[in-house]
């Protein structure tokens, strides 16, 4: 099931059709250099060869990774096989635009390997498929889905945004009927957030978007969980639902365990022995290092024990699994305050572990403060 | 001796102290010039952020007149702001004579006079030098009249200088060897020598600036403090010459330095007097004139374990800021601490500062304010500094405030809204001085309460920056005043206690409360905060609870990125203090201070 320690294998494919004005990941709207940089990702690939054990799940992420041709996507996938090792149930992801989801495409996927499907949906209606500046329409979205189930697949995961101006909760509960409709294994319902040096957020300063008030925002939250847990969903991280828990993504739950992950491609992260590192977030940077033999990191970190326990707290107040007691020494923890928090139903404890209730996980990035 | 010259500049704040004192440190080629930054005496990061010297510098310059004797000058610069006079008159003690600045274009101002009566206590001889003579708006015809008139000095004796240009520099020298006597006193006789400063070095324990006025002291001697008793080997004595600079002996005349094992910080008393244990002195010199603070606040550790820290860095800060007076207090909310008393808000300000980064405390400051003197229903008097004592008011038969004599030099156009802020603070007696075409000096009697909180601001932005502000203290009178408590979530926070003028009681509580929601982060409960007297609330608000903190995605590499987020947010925590439930910054403390938000 999900519960292995086995690493994660991470591609970050950093091309897109055009870029959306609220995303704030590392890609660029022009696949001019995939040449080049398929040949930098190999040397990539080899460099971290036998420095991993067996995979046990492996993500192909970006960027758009459905912006490559199928030609590509199978060359990355073969070499990715050819140099390491993966379990045979290894949960295989790519993440999908509608609109490059083509019948010989799936057929091409599913032929490839990939054994779930993260779909960028993000909205039902095309008004707000265009504020959000995605190439793809409604109707496509929809294609999209009936053909993936259509053709097989059986693990498939949609993402959808809420939280933009002139939304109401109305309209939002129609958008997740809507998504319900196909019967997603797996619900991303991601909050809009003002990334830094993104189109959104200048326009936010400039007042041309408002944000929702923190009102609006807090009432839309509980909605979407308490709307998709009637329909059997299980809320599993902030932002993440589940139709059961073996649908929810192995992959991503490494990176809340502190279980080893290898991130290829530039900007992607890596974690092992309690050390983390992060690639250039530059194509061209990234190219460049490969091509002159050395690795294309930008910065190595090792965390300190404290630092460690603070990630584990960090994380844990955002999953429904919370975090375990027995691995905080008991003087870092405000035992007053966690007392607090439990009278004030924010945590409860149960085996042992602290797990963040609904109103828990609002309150996810404050819980550390005062907890530690 | 008879080449030895002790002199001290001294001047209102900004006319040029410190430059002068960078041209004769460089005539005297004391620092090579490729080295040389402006006001080098002014050492401190603060003074050098501020632009302002906080603290007297002394340096002994070599220097060779036009008629080629040589001479060893000892000068000291001085702080110019009021809230340092203090440092002015014990540098005074050391010297025979002054350079008395004055602002070529400002003319004479409120600190020019009181450093004049200063340095004429001492009996010190004043050359009064024109400075800034540069300036397109140099008026010295005008400055002239001011030094006869206001200063009772002989203007043809003023030597014209421009400390930025250099000129006159020479001048300025050859006056100073010529008009200025050298020290009298013997060296042979018992050691005599004044302590006027100190400061703690961290490898040679306290570092003694002195004043020898008889006999000797060398390396190797026994010294005896006068006031204790208590005996030291010398291990080094020398001058102030950037940096210190090592000598055989300090002796008769000279200005400098003695490191002799004083280890035990408290043992140091400034104004003491230092002799040789194998020839003690009959009797030790004056010494100086108590302080008397004026602004009174108290001093707490963020976090209570500190309090210790927190006493060894004031004793050592107190070495080297004589001005500085304090004891023990101790709050509920707050736990033990130390209130303090201080020569003026921007002298309370640089404590404050100081302590933080001299000495790494983290410390939460009260809510400043006066002496009060209370008359009981039964006949006690009472003296009040600290809202924490507050007699019962039923008890009060009559209560007495201080009072200044402010007065305030404005461009004539600001006059009407200084009369405004005058009245507003409850100002009497106003009077008008044209001292020169153009501008007006206003006096008013006003409470020293009124002009704490905030004044000073205010006056900044009512004249945008072009008044000057002094005032002399003047006498108590009678005030109806009350004590305004804060409470948050129906909890008293005693160290937020104000005693106010009652008139002012509302709109202070009001304002505090204001201010305390802009200050006080919201927390995941809503906080109520209430100002009242007695039982009476008299203002109230509502910090709301904040329903939500949560970013939506975290990925990979946002791991790391939200950790040293919550690193940082934690270390910002560390800076609060906690109250009941409440977190509460440090900026909270004074900000009940303000009238308005930043
Ligand atoms: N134009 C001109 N500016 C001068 C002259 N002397 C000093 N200044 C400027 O006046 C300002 C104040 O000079 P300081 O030497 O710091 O004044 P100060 O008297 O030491 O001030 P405090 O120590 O704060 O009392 C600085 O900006 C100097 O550059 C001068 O002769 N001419
Ligand atoms: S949201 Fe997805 S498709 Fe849009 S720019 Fe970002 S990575 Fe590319
Ligand atoms: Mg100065």
């Amino acid at each position: 099931m999900n519960d292995t320690k086995k690493p994660g294998l991470y591609v970050h494919i950093p091309f897109c059709r055009s870029k959306c004005p609220y995303c704030g990941f590392y890609s660029v709207p022009s696949t001019s250099l995939v040449p080049r940089w398929l040949e930098a990702l190999q040397k990539e690939i080899i460099h971290y060869k036998d420095r991993f054990d067996r995979f046990d799940s492996l993500y192909l992420g970006g960027g758009t990774p459905t912006c490559l041709d199928v030609g590509s996507l199978r060359k990355i996938m073969e070499t990715l096989f050819d140099h390491f090792d993966f379990a045979a149930d290894t949960e295989m992801t790519i993440e999908a635009n509608p609109g490059d989801l083509s019948e010989e495409n799936i057929i091409a996927l599913k032929d490839i390997g990939f054994n779930r499907i993260s779909l960028g949906v993000q909205a039902f209606d095309d008004r707000t498929l265009s504020f959000l500046g995605r190439t793809h329409t409604a109707l496509e979205a929809e294609k999209a889905l009936k053909n993936l189930r259509s053709f097989g697949f059986e693990n498939i995961g949609l993402d959808l945004i809420y939280g933009y101006e002139g939304q109401t909760v109305k309209a939002w509960k129609n958008t997740l009927e809507k998504a319900l409709s196909f019967q997603p294994e797996h619900l991303s319902c991601y909050e809009l957030t003002f990334e830094k040096r993104t189109l959104f957020s200048r326009w936010k300063e400039k007042g041309i978007i408002k944000p929702l008030t923190e009102k609006e925002l807090s009432t839309l939250f509980p909605t979407t969980s308490e709307f998709l847990q009637d329909h059997g969903y299980i809320h599993y991280e902030i932002s993440n639902f589940a139709r059961e828990m073996t649908y929810a993504s192995r992959h991503n739950q490494k990176y809340w365990r502190h279980i080893p992950y290898l991130g290829l491609g530039p900007s992607a992260h890596s974690f092992q022995d309690s050390t983390r590192w992060w690639n250039v977030r530059s194509i061209r940077a990234y190219c460049k290092a490969l091509e002159s033999g050395e690795a294309p990191i930008e910065e190595h970190e090792s965390l300190t024990k404290e630092q460690f326990i603070l990630e584990s707290i960090s994380l844990g107040s955002r999953t429904r699994e919370g975090f375990d007691l027995n691995e905080i020494p008991p003087d870092t923890l405000s035992t007053e305050n966690l007392s607090k928090l439990q009278d004030a139903g924010f945590i409860r404890i149960q085996d042992n572990r602290v797990i963040p209730t609904q109103t828990g996980f609002l309150m996810a990035d404050h819980l550390p403060l005062l907890l530690v | 001796m008879t080449n030895i010259r002790n002199f001290s500049i001294i001047a209102h704040i900004d006319h040029g102290k410190s430059t002068l004192a960078d041209r004769l440190i460089q005539k005297a080629g004391l620092v090579e010039d490729r080295d040389f930054r402006d006001q080098v005496l002014d050492t401190m990061d603060i003074e050098r952020e501020r632009g302002i010297t906080i603290k007297t510098q002394s340096v002994t310059l070599p220097y060779v007149s036009r008629d080629g004797r040589e001479f060893e000058l000892n000068l000291i610069d001085t702080p110019g702001h009021v809230d340092f006079s203090y440092e002015v008159s014990r540098a005074l003690a050391s010297c025979e004579g002054v350079l008395l600045l004055v602002d070529a274009s400002q003319g004479v101002e409120a600190q020019t006079l009181a450093n004049l009566y200063a340095a004429m206590e001492h009996d010190l001889e004043i050359i009064p030098v024109i400075n800034k003579i540069d300036l397109p708006s140099a008026d010295i015809d005008r400055v002239k009249e001011e030094i006869e008139a206001d200063l009772g000095l002989d203007s043809d004796q003023a030597i014209l200088c421009s400390a930025k240009e250099g000129t006159g520099v020479d001048d300025v020298l050859e006056a100073v060897i010529n008009q200025i006597p050298p020290p009298s006193g013997h060296s042979d006789g018992p050691l005599t020598a004044l302590i006027f400063d100190a400061h703690y070095d961290p490898f040679r324990g306290t570092v003694v600036s002195c004043r020898v006025f008889t006999g000797h002291i060398r390396p190797g001697d026994t010294l005896r403090l006068m006031s204790t008793g208590g005996t030291y080997k010398v291990e080094e004595v020398g001058l102030f010459r950037l940096p210190r600079e090592p000598k055989d002996e300090l002796k008769a005349g000279e200005v400098g330095y003695i490191i002799a094992g004083i280890k035990t910080v408290g043992d140091t008393r400034i104004g003491d007097t230092i002799t040789l244990d194998t020839d003690p002195a009959p009797d030790p010199l004056p010494g100086f004139k108590e302080v008397k603070p004026v602004v009174f606040s108290s001093i707490y550790p963020i976090s209570t374990e500190d309090y210790q820290n927190l006493t060894d860095a004031l004793e050592k800060y107190k070495l080297n800021d004589a001005a500085l007076i304090y004891q023990k207090d101790s709050s509920a909310a707050l736990g033990l601490g130390f209130r303090c008393g201080f020569l003026g808000l921007l002298h309370l300000e640089i404590v404050q500062e100081r302590l933080e980064r001299e000495y790494g405390q983290s410390i939460i400051m009260t809510v400043p304010t006066v002496e009060y003197h209370f008359t009981l229903t039964n006949g006690d008097t009472l003296s009040v500094d600290n809202p924490l004592y507050y007699p019962d008011p039923v008890t009060i038969e009559k209560a007495m405030e201080p009072y200044i004599r402010a007065s305030i030099l404005i461009p004539e156009r600001y006059m009407g809204v200084v009369m405004d802020l005058g009245l507003e603070r409850r100002g009497v007696n106003s009077k008008f001085n044209y001292p020169t075409p153009g501008r007006i000096e206003v006096q008013f009697d006003l409470p020293l309460a009124e002009v704490i909180y905030d004044f000073y601001d205010r006056l900044k932005t009512v004249t945008q920056g072009y008044g000057s502000f002094d005032y002399d203290l003047l006498d108590y009178r009678a005030g109806d005043v009350a004590k305004v408590d804060i409470l948050l979530n129906g909890e008293k926070v005693d160290a937020l206690s104000q005693i106010v003028h009652k008139e002012r009681a509302r709109t202070r509580a009001l304002q505090a409360c204001e201010r305390l929601k802009e200050e006080i982060p919201r927390h995941m409960f809503k906080i109520a905060v209430q100002g009242a007297i007695g039982g009476t609330i008299i203002s109230r608000t509502t910090i709301p609870p904040f329903r939500k903190d949560v970013t939506a995605k975290c990925y990979g590499g946002d791991i790391s990125r939200k950790r040293k987020l919550l690193e940082k947010q934690k270390k910002g925590k560390k800076r609060m203090k906690m109250i009941g439930s409440v977190t509460l910054p440090q900026s909270a403390f004074v900000a009940v201070l303000k009238s308005e938000g930043k």
